[in-house]
């Protein structure tokens, strides 16, 4: 595509799918059952047997007066929807019709932010047939294609980072024990909850309390050290099972945070903040520079305390050869110990960064992207830390760039092709090293 | 308290056709793990390919419920191909995020509006039980007794998933006893021994593969049959949770996964009766929402424990244990 | 050199004249088994193997010696498919050896053992020995499910298997798992497996490593029985006493190169040999050095031994390092 082609995009202020974008939702029942809405006062073509319908929601509220249109096989009819967001207009043959919202009929700053304003539909087995609108915060501007670029290619860079604080964690403990830690994302979740626990239920000022949230988090990978994984590496037991205690962990956990916090999505002071112009066709809330700044200078004392201080290096030699290492008087349980208490609380500070990101927590954040971070890991090189960030950062970078190509809802499937191809092309990743037969 | 009524809802379980589904997908990772030691864990992604192919397999093409069958069970045969070209003659645990990770791909292709003609993305599938249901011999009527009274509907998809089952099952039985499941065996403990005996390692780990994706798509033919195709069912939990009945079974044994369904889903059947009666009563200070999460939070540490403390599940010889250290 | 404790009981009868013209590294044999040409692999930086010519003799022994390192088992790695080579290509019987996977180098009457021994503890030794057969059907996924089509083919392998095992000494156990046997039985255990298929060569990795004493008896005399049943015989050792007692031609690596050849007691005096081999510790005995022959350690041994430690530590380091 020529960049410097003039594209009818909308600039969304927040590009992610789950940012205060909520769908226009149709339940099923309602699709089921339309027959049973025709008390609908704004009904348009109630004659025919088929019908299209909606429901016009809007963070959870029904939004009143947008006109939807439908037209196709020479008819052509609209309605607005009622005090309920609903809609519902009659066709009259089980054909294809181009159903279309007004955007200008939407109320300021919400616009539809996935799948276009316009979309085709067709009947099922039944007929009736629902057809659901994506809306999300953002202004109806035009954005060049480069712009759009630019500005999903920093998001990407940010996201990237976030993810390498995760994947730093899966990457050292991998390369200093072998496993591959599945419950690294209820690391990431108990971060976000911690911090939300310190700031909302202590009252804490957010600051502390997500500071407080990080060193929470370490503590919690020393305890899975001290409480699980330490007695399980004196019992011997094989690197396949540990994974498998660590998916049964995961699994555990992740219900015990549903069980304590619930399904809904929570946020943290401050999240989802206006976002204002850098420079260009990039524009940030201040949570995402602030985001950023902490990612970089974080990933850059592990970059040095990798390379600089003795444990340290004494971490990359067990990864390059744990007997060797111990042989020559590492103290390789200690390392193990810190490996994982810094795992923890970078684990625990993403989830934070996330629970801003995207904005929201909730009890399977962790989970959503815990396939990312695989990937990240993978790609990077598995057990090799630097890799880790590579890898993040190429996979943050793809996901959000992606999203210019493929629809929103499919935009992780990027990452994870990439995690298949490297694995077939080059198993040891960017930066691993060839593996050696015999 | 309504104890009998919970019992009765509880022992119903035992021949559910989520219980029957399970059991058959555990029957085909028992093939993957416990006899080929592969670390499938995208056991979702094959019962969702068994689901789809057979929803639109009819819905979108009007096939006989028979050939849906068919149309899953093809699928889940090149999805096994395209994922053990790759992986197979990779790490085990590469083969391990490659499956997860491949599922997952398919759970979002079938989720993606984008396809929404075929999938109906996110609402899934249903209304395609006429076919199937045409072809059930079964006289109309109330049949059975006590907790297991069902109409000729019901019965015809227990019965057709315990054939289902049954096949499977005498395959594991013949396959295992055989030169040709003692080369798996053989492959499992150490590849390049076997290798080195003249054993084309490679396909034999594929045909393993295959043979325990196509029991998948067959448990998720059985999934759907009764109710509906859903994209949200088939997420990684899912395939935990098969792997937690496997485990518990016991993983290289015949009989133990179909057992390991049984107590599993018993289990959670009288967790899901009980825990909330106790929290009713006041017995337990939970709310009913916390009360049904509680059993998903049982299921994650017994998982743990299992392997710890059992990995050779309730049936298995310790020394024919599964994991290679 | 020190004294002598192997087995006198056995008395091999060497093979002799199996070289054409001079004897030098890459000589020509009479009746090549193996022709190897400009094999090199490569990991990293490091050249482990780099063979310009190599033939291995059929019907005898052959030994592959070399100090730790010097790119022995990578050759075998190769030789069988087990790992590819950067360059180079060698025949095997007259065929031509170049991509030829594992599996198919052993159907083709080539088969190894391994330095680590893989027999499979959770197979009976029966079960072990029947998987070494050749063309079971019942190995194929459809007919398997069909006892017909393979129980006569299985109670042949039987009556050959427990045959074997009578030779080996293990009959006794055949429905114990093969994990319930001692490290030297497992050795003689994978031998056998190895031998149900007929080979033409059979490829030893260190086939003594591990094994107790009383036990080597047994093993010299199963590796010099191969030869009289016309089957070739490459093997890896350490052990100079014991290369010198069963081997009819020796061939020495170091740095991955081949540096001599030649029947073994010529070898041994070749000062190419000594130097890259035994380095300044000619008058050590080396079954002493590496715990295989019981004898006095003088401190000349003792701290060869460490040396050896030590290179055998760096090695392993900077082969992990290629992982």
């Amino acid at each position: 595509m020529p960049t410097a082609q003039i594209q009818t995009a909308r600039k969304t202020l927040s590009p992610r799918v789950a940012v205060g974008l909520l769908l226009t939702f149709v339940s099923l029942a309602f699709a089921l059952f339309g027959g049973m809405s025709s008390a609908h006062a704004d009904e348009v073509g109630a004659e025919y047997e088929y019908a299209f319908s909606g429901n016009v929601q809007y963070q959870d509220k029904p939004v009143e007066g947008v006109k939807i249109s439908v037209s196709g096989n020479g008819y052509d009819a609209e309605t607005v929807t009622d005090a309920e967001g609903k809609w519902k207009i009659g066709v009259p043959e089980k054909e294809k019709y181009t159903i279309t919202m007004d955007e200008s009929t939407l109320p300021d700053g919400v616009i539809v932010a996935e799948g276009g304003s316009s979309v085709e539909a067709e009947f099922g087995l039944s007929g009736k047939k629902s057809v659901n609108f994506f809306l999300g915060q953002g202004e109806r501007v035009v954005v060049s294609f480069s712009d759009q670029l630019i500005a999903r290619f920093f998001d990407g860079i940010n996201f990237g980072l976030m993810l390498a604080l995760a994947a730093i964690g899966v990457s050292l403990v991998f390369g200093t024990t072998g496993l591959s830690n599945f419950a690294q994302a209820e690391m990431v979740t108990f971060g976000a909850l911690a911090g939300l626990f310190f700031s909302t239920v202590l009252q804490l000022p957010i600051l502390l309390a997500l500071l407080l949230a990080v060193v929470a988090s370490g503590a919690f990978g020393w305890s899975l050290d001290a409480g699980i994984w330490k007695p399980l590496r004196k019992k011997g037991i094989g690197l396949v099972q540990m994974m498998i205690v660590s998916i049964g962990l995961s699994l555990a956990l992740r219900y015990v945070f549903l069980f304590f916090v619930g399904g809904s999505t929570l946020q943290l002071e401050g999240a989802g903040d206006a976002k204002f112009q850098i420079f260009g066709p990039i524009s940030l809330a201040m949570s995402d520079i602030i985001s950023m700044v902490i990612s970089i200078v974080v990933l850059a004392g592990v970059g040095f305390w990798l390379l600089r201080t003795r444990i340290g290096k004494a971490t990359r030699a067990i990864s390059d050869n744990a007997s060797l290492a111990s042989s020559s008087g590492i103290d390789v349980d200690g390392v193990i110990r810190i490996v994982w208490i810094l795992s923890g609380a970078l684990a625990g500070l993403a989830g934070i960064l996330w629970a801003y990101f995207r904005p929201g927590i909730k009890w399977d954040m962790g989970g959503q992207i815990l396939l990312l971070i695989f990937a990240a890991v993978t790609l990077g090189g598995l057990g090799t830390a630097f890799g880790a960030l590579v890898g993040s950062i190429i996979i943050g970078v793809m996901v959000e760039v992606s999203s210019l190509f493929i629809p929103a809802d499919i935009k992780y499937i990027g990452a994870l092709l990439v995690l298949i191809l490297v694995l077939l092309v080059r198993p040891q990743g960017i930066l691993g090293r060839k593996e050696r037969i015999g | 308290m309504d104890i009998l009524g919970m019992l009765s809802n509880t022992a119903s379980w035992i021949i559910s056709p989520t219980t029957i589904a399970y059991a058959i997908a555990a029957v085909g990772l028992s093939v993957h793990f416990g006899y080929a030691g592969l670390l499938n864990f995208g056991m979702a992604g094959f019962m969702a390919l068994g689901a789809y192919g057979y929803a639109i397999s009819i819905l979108s093409f009007g096939w006989p419920w028979w050939a849906g069958i068919l149309v899953g069970a093809g699928a889940s045969v090149i999805f096994a191909v395209l994922l053990g070209i790759p992986t197979l003659r990779l790490r085990a645990d590469y083969l391990a995020i490659v499956t997860i990770a491949a599922a997952e791909i398919l759970r979002l292709l079938f989720t993606t509006m984008l396809f929404d003609e075929w999938t109906n993305s996110a609402d899934g599938l249903g209304g395609y039980h006429d076919s199937f249901r045409a072809a059930n011999p079964i006289p109309p009527g109330e049949y059975g007794f006590g907790p297991w009274m069902y109409n000729e509907k019901d019965w015809w998809v227990r019965i057709f998933g315990f054939v289902l089952l049954a096949i499977a099952v005498l395959i594991v039985w013949s396959l295992m006893r055989s030169p040709w499941g003692r080369v798996l065996r053989g492959i499992r403990e150490d590849e390049d021994a076997v290798r080195a005996l003249g054993k084309n390692v490679f396909a034999y780990k594929m045909q393993a593969l295959i043979i325990g994706g196509v029991f998948g798509a067959m448990a998720g033919v059985v999934f759907a049959l009764p109710s509906a195709v859903v994209p949200g069912s088939y997420v990684t939990s899912l395939t935990f949770f098969i792997w937690t009945i496997v485990l518990l079974g016991g993983a290289a044994t015949v009989f133990g996964p179909v057992v390991g369904s049984v107590i599993f889903w018993v289990i959670m059947a009288a967790l899901d009766n009980i825990i909330p009666a106790l929290a009713d009563a006041g017995i337990l200070p939970i709310t009913n929402i916390q009360a049904g999460v509680l059993r998903y939070i049982f299921v994650g540490v017994a998982l743990m424990l299992i392997v710890i403390y059992r990995p050779q599940g309730i049936f298995g010889n310790k020394k024919e244990l599964t994991f290679v250290k | 050199m020190s004294s002598n404790p192997l087995p006198t009981g056995v008395t091999p009868v060497k093979s002799t004249g199996l070289h054409v013209g001079e004897i030098a590294p890459g000589v020509k044999k009479v009746d090549p088994i193996i022709i190897a040409d400009g094999v090199t692999r490569k990991f990293g930086g490091l050249t482990a193997v780099n063979v310009e010519h190599l033939e291995i003799p059929r019907n005898a022994i052959t030994a592959l010696i070399g100090p730790n390192g010097a790119g022995k088992t990578t050759l075998f790695n190769l030789l069988t498919g087990f790992d590819k080579p950067d360059t180079g290509s060698w025949t095997f019987d007259g065929k031509n050896m170049k991509g030829v996977a594992a599996y198919q180098a052993a159907k083709l009457g080539q088969v190894r053992t391994f330095q680590l021994t893989k027999a499979l503890g959770l197979l009976t030794v029966m079960e072990n020995m029947k998987l070494g057969a050749k063309n079971q059907v019942g190995e194929r996924i459809f007919p398997s499910l069909f006892p017909g089509f393979w129980r006569k083919q299985e109670a042949t392998n039987e009556v050959k298997a427990l045959d074997l095992l009578k030779k080996f000494k293990l009959d006794t156990k055949q429905t114990d798992f093969a994990a319930s046997l001692s490290g030297g039985q497992r050795k003689l255990l994978e031998m056998a497996r190895a031998l149900m298929s007929d080979p033409k060569l059979v490829m030893l990795d260190e086939p003594m490593a591990g094994v107790n004493p009383a036990l080597t008896q047994s093993l010299l005399e199963h590796i010099l029985n191969l030869k009289q049943e016309g089957m070739t015989v490459l093997f890896v050792e350490h052990d100079m006493h014991m290369v010198r007692h069963i081997a009819d031609w020796v061939v020495v690596m170091a740095m991955g190169e081949v540096v001599a050849e030649g029947p073994p007691d010529e070898v041994m005096r070749n000062q190419k040999v000594i130097d890259a081999y035994l380095g300044s510790h000619q008058d050590v005995d080396l079954g002493v050095v590496t715990g295989r022959v019981k004898g006095k350690m003088d401190p000349e041994a003792k701290k060869m031994a460490e040396e050896v430690e030590h290179l055998d530590q760096a090695i392993n380091a900077s082969e992990k390092g290629d992982n």
